[in-house]
């Protein structure tokens, strides 16, 4: 479980996140969902640490992950693996080699044991023959699922995704979804997803998070969202007139 | 106050580049990567800017000192001076600050706007430590050998265009390398390398690592790295041909 404890965050004078308190389950694919600009990735950043809160706390199964040094971090920066908005795939290293990465920082395993491991990952992603490829000669699909095969490399507990389908086609963009969705029951992760595709709302939002010009408006299951009378959340979900027919 | 914020940012930047080492191995294999992509692949423009240098600066002297009482071996001094007392340093390190300075600035400036060093952060892994560091040992250990080569071929350079030309022949140019030769020139100049190179690969380091924003940011966080660093190399030659030399 992870908590975030009263975030603010700014930049200069512009202030992003007000006050944002939420508890990610475990077990469940939690979702923030908010427009673009109102302040997703900085939350998911400050709940990583990349970002440092002005105040407020995150806990990480009560580790206080906030007061602690950069040096008391790394015992549960080991447990967290993360997925970016764009892959960020190590573009100077094959796809074998970014999938290898955390396991050559910090294991102490043989090439052998590494290679197994960082091939086991890419086949649970449903990766094949693209081991001596680099990032720039696959599609933009198969750089997220190289992604997630890299993230989940360490076995983590936590798993953090930022916009995992953005720029996918809607078909490949579920197959990513239920993809995180598995691995998450799998190995009964904490795992926290950034989206504003409706598609993954109503697929994996098993918990909600709305945030809207950087404050929390709502919390709940996806079978709650379609029903919430939260204007603000309403204008958000039912913006797509596609959906306004449906319901 | 703007140089200011740089300059304690830069010594910050250079201090976390020696904490938390990354494995062993790892920065093994990180350094002999950047030898390789640094250094060896400059060799090639090295050699060709020194030998044209070289060869010029022979028959621009052969041209001033036309005068019947100056011995023509004095072009092989001169060559040789100039050699190894500039342009082997400060010139190839100019030089080298614009292919490497930029070539760093904008590899680590697109790994930070396409949110690589994140990754790096996220794990644990000390990204100034893992990215800077392996470019300043390797660009160091290079550097002496690029300088080596720059002062061997442009002497030859110098040689060649000298015999070619007739100006002076070859014993002549030959006994000139050897007249009052001061040994201390080539550690003065491999000295003046050796801070060049560091100066390089953190600066060009620093500014990609600090890059905000895309790819039209990278670009001018590369042209901030050649412009920065070779300032600062035109600096340290006087502040450092003072404390040697003077
Ligand atoms: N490093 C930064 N410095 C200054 N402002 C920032 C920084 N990062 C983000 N912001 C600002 O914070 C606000 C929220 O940005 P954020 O990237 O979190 O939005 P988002 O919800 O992730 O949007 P999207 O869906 O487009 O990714 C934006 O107005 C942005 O300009
Ligand atoms: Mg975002």
């Amino acid at each position: 479980m992870i908590e975030a404890r009263n975030i603010v965050k700014s930049f200069e004078d512009k202030e992003v996140l007000k006050d944002v308190s939420a508890t990610f389950r475990t077990g469940y694919t939690n979702l923030i969902i908010g427009q673009s600009g109102s302040g997703k990735t900085v939350f998911l950043k400050t709940l990583v640490g990349l970002h440092e809160a002005d105040s407020g706390s995150v806990v990480y199964d009560d580790r206080n992950f906030t007061g602690m040094s950069k040096l008391e971090r790394i015992e549960i920066r080991k447990e967290i693996g993360m997925l970016f908005q764009g892959s960020a795939l190590f573009d100077s290293m094959t796809v074998e080699e970014n999938v290898r990465f955390p396991l050559d920082m910090f294991s102490d395993q043989s090439l052998e044991e590494k290679r197994e491991r960082a091939n086991f990952c890419l086949k649970r992603v449903n990766l094949d023959n693209v081991n001596h490829l680099f990032p720039s000669e696959i599609s933009g699909g198969m750089q997220k699922r190289v992604a997630i095969a890299r993230a989940i490399a360490l076995n983590p507990r936590y798993l953090f995704c930022d916009e995992p389908n953005s720029g996918l086609d809607p078909k490949t963009a579920i197959v990513i979804d239920e993809l995180i969705q598995e691995i998450t029951k799998e190995y009964n992760m904490t795992t926290i997803i950034n989206t504003h595709d409706m598609n993954s709302v109503l697929g994996i939002g098993e918990h909600i998070v709305f945030i809207y010009e950087g404050k929390k408006y709502w919390e709940g299951s996806s079978a709650e969202v379609l029903k919430s009378d939260n204007q603000v959340l309403n204008d958000f979900i039912f913006a797509s007139k596609f959906l306004k027919g449906v319901v | 106050m703007n140089f200011l914020f740089h300059l304690g940012r830069y010594a910050l930047f250079v201090r976390d580049s020696f904490r938390r080492p990354i494995k062993h191995r790892v920065f093994v294999g990180q350094v002999l990567k950047e030898m390789d992509i640094l250094g060896l692949s400059s060799v090639g423009i090295v050699a060709i800017i020194s030998f044209f240098m070289g060869a010029v600066i022979t028959l621009q002297l052969a041209y001033n000192l036309e005068l019947p009482f100056i011995p023509s071996y004095t072009l092989g001094v001169g060559a040789r001076d100039t050699m190894l007392l500039e342009f082997s340093s400060t010139m190839v390190s100019l030089i080298l600050a614009g292919k490497v300075g930029s070539h760093i600035a904008s590899q680590i400036g697109t790994m930070r706007v396409t949110e690589q060093i994140d990754v790096l952060d996220v794990m644990g892994i000390n990204s100034v430590g893992f990215l800077v560091l392996p470019k300043i040992v390797g660009l160091m250990l290079m550097m002496p050998f690029l300088v080596i080569v720059s002062m061997g071929v442009g002497i030859f350079g110098g040689w060649l265009a000298g015999v070619m030309s007739g100006v002076v022949s070859s014993v002549d140019f030959i006994e000139g390398l050897q007249y009052a030769f001061v040994p201390f020139y080539i550690v003065y100049a491999l000295i003046k390398s050796l801070v060049f190179a560091f100066l390089i690969s953190s600066i060009a380091g620093y500014w990609g690592y600090y890059t905000k924003g895309g790819s039209l940011e990278v670009g001018q966080s590369s042209t901030k790295a050649v412009v920065v660093s070779s300032i600062q190399i035109l600096l340290f030659n006087l502040i450092l041909t003072q404390l040697m030399l003077a």
